[in-house]
């Protein structure tokens, strides 16, 4: 198992969400799920970053943003979509504002479903996305030889 | 006089859950005006009510916002209410202010956790988190959600509580109030978060009601726009506002401190003073011509909720005002001549709900 899957840091950007899926996320961090005993950090600068946790459907305003959180990470890297939002657009899929999922501006490797997505579904998604930054990284190292 | 640099804060920055973007202009490690642009979480959720009939428009109207989403039901359907003049039970009036004022503890706690994240004191984050999640595990027990519960509907509450459940409530209550009483303490009296709070951002009694601030931020400066004081059902509860007088952000931490005890205090008296009988009333047909406004005191201050109706079941209307979005001028206006180090605590101050700003 590579180091970066021992520890996988994570972004968290809130794209266009209503703040349910990311309270979720923060709960992750907090002492009921603290995900922190396995090793996953939230940080807030990409260039440190492994995965990319984004919440919320992409609009016209965010999209470069969003586009430039990715580009902005080192490879080898994992967008997580959480919440129902993320995934599809969710409940606001027909406002004159939204784009649609995150997966109309960047690739997303895995989607987590739910309004709000529980934090137990969302610690499940970063352990998906463990093993797709895993295949990632032995894809880079194999590309090398 | 030195040399003027602009330094963009956000979208995305460490200090910050949510994105929005200020440009501050500095002169050395002084902010001279701060320019704040918005838009970033922009979906125009307002224009649905065209399209989804009355009773669908409560679950995107939940969706305006994550954290206070009790507060934007309870403001919908109030105002959906008085437009097709639907008297709903008191029994629903009890169990709205109960989750309202839940939802209230657990926003304030959520901020104050921010707050000392903000701040770099990490473990008090983590406390007061882990006695958020109490409030959690109630919401979830009752209605089987933990952040967006569809509880409150047109026409009273989704489903009744039992009395097992409230007697239940009001013990977990006098849990958080013993958390919350040692951990304000920390905010009250740890020199650290004094010295960071104490004096910083100060907004006086005539700025607030020139800038037309309002919640907390108006109340640490001793203004009092409590729209609960005009709800009769807070009135029998014997509800009075928390001010104080400093107008700085150690005033308005305190004011959040103070109002998440004053809630609990609010949830035992409406448990123990609770009416029997029904818990919704049937509502049918269409939505009359005309329009109805309807103020609700949310965790971050007044929510104003504007429906029209044009006789159809879609409302040609729907309009919130929240919060956090009269409160940027307050912000703006404390940002001017602070230190850089500091922008970071006066944002967090007002409590900015950029979800709810932007809709």
């Amino acid at each position: 198992m590579a180091y970066t899957t021992k520890s996988p840091w994570i972004l968290h950007y809130d794209a266009s969400s209503c703040n349910g899926c990311d309270i979720e996320v923060l709960a992750c961090l907090t002492p009921l799920y603290d995900v922190e005993r396995f090793g996953i950090i939230n940080t807030g600068d990409p260039k440190q970053a492994d995965i990319l946790l984004i919440t919320g459907a992409v609009n016209d305003q965010n999209k470069n943003v969003v586009k430039q959180l990715y580009e902005q990470m080192p490879d080898p890297k994992v967008v997580v979509a959480v919440g129902i939002c993320a995934c599809s657009g969710g409940v606001f899929r027909d406002c004159y504002n939204i784009l649609g999922g995150v997966d109309t501006v960047i690739p997303v490797d895995v989607y987590v479903p739910g309004c709000a997505a529980r934090p137990e579904s969302i610690i499940d998604g970063v352990v998906k996305g463990l093993a797709v930054l895993e295949e990632k990284t032995n894809k880079m190292k194999e590309a090398k030889r | 006089m030195g040399k003027r640099t602009i330094v963009p804060f956000g979208p995305q920055h460490p200090a910050l859950p949510e994105p929005i973007h200020l440009d501050l202009e500095l002169e050395d490690e002084k902010v001279v005006r701060a320019i704040p642009s918005i838009g970033y979480v922009h979906r125009g959720l307002e224009k649905l009510a065209e399209t989804r009939d009355y009773e669908q428009m409560t679950y995107v109207m939940e969706r305006v916002c994550g954290i206070c989403s009790f507060g934007h039901s309870y403001g919908y359907t109030g105002a959906v209410e008085g437009l097709m003049d639907i008297e709903i039970p008191d029994r629903a009036k009890y169990l709205r202010v109960i989750f309202h004022e839940l939802s209230r503890v657990h926003s304030h706690l959520l901020w104050l956790g921010l707050l000392a994240d903000a701040m770099g004191f990490d473990s008090l984050f983590m406390h007061c988190w882990r006695i958020r999640e109490k409030v959690l595990d109630v919401f979830e027990e009752i209605t089987g959600a933990r952040v967006i519960m569809s509880f409150c509907k047109v026409g009273g509450v989704r489903k009744d509580v039992t009395p097992e459940m409230l007697n239940k409530v009001a013990g977990v209550c006098n849990e958080i109030e013993e958390e919350v009483r040692k951990t304000g303490m920390v905010f009250m009296k740890d020199t650290s978060v004094k010295n960071r709070l104490v004096g910083k951002g100060v907004l006086s009694k005539q700025e607030i009601i020139d800038l037309s601030a309002v919640g907390p931020v108006a109340r640490g400066s001793g203004f009092d726009n409590d729209v609960r004081t005009t709800e009769p059902t807070y009135k029998a509860l014997g509800f009075e506002p928390i001010l104080r007088d400093e107008g700085d952000c150690y005033a308005r931490c305190m004011v959040r401190v103070d109002e998440i005890i004053q809630s609990m205090n609010l949830i035992r008296t409406a448990i123990k003073d609770i009416p029997t009988g029904d818990f919704c009333v049937p509502v049918k047909g269409p939505v009359p011509v005309g329009d109805f406004a309807y103020r609700v005191e949310q965790p971050r201050g007044e929510g104003f909720y504007y429906v029209q109706g044009n006789g159809t079941k879609n409302l040609s209307r729907a309009r919130v005002r929240t919060p956090t979005n009269i409160n940027i001028p307050a912000l703006v206006k404390t940002l001017q001549g602070c230190d850089l180090q500091d922008v970071t605590m006066l944002v967090l101050t007002i409590d900015p709900c950029i979800s709810c700003t932007e809709r």
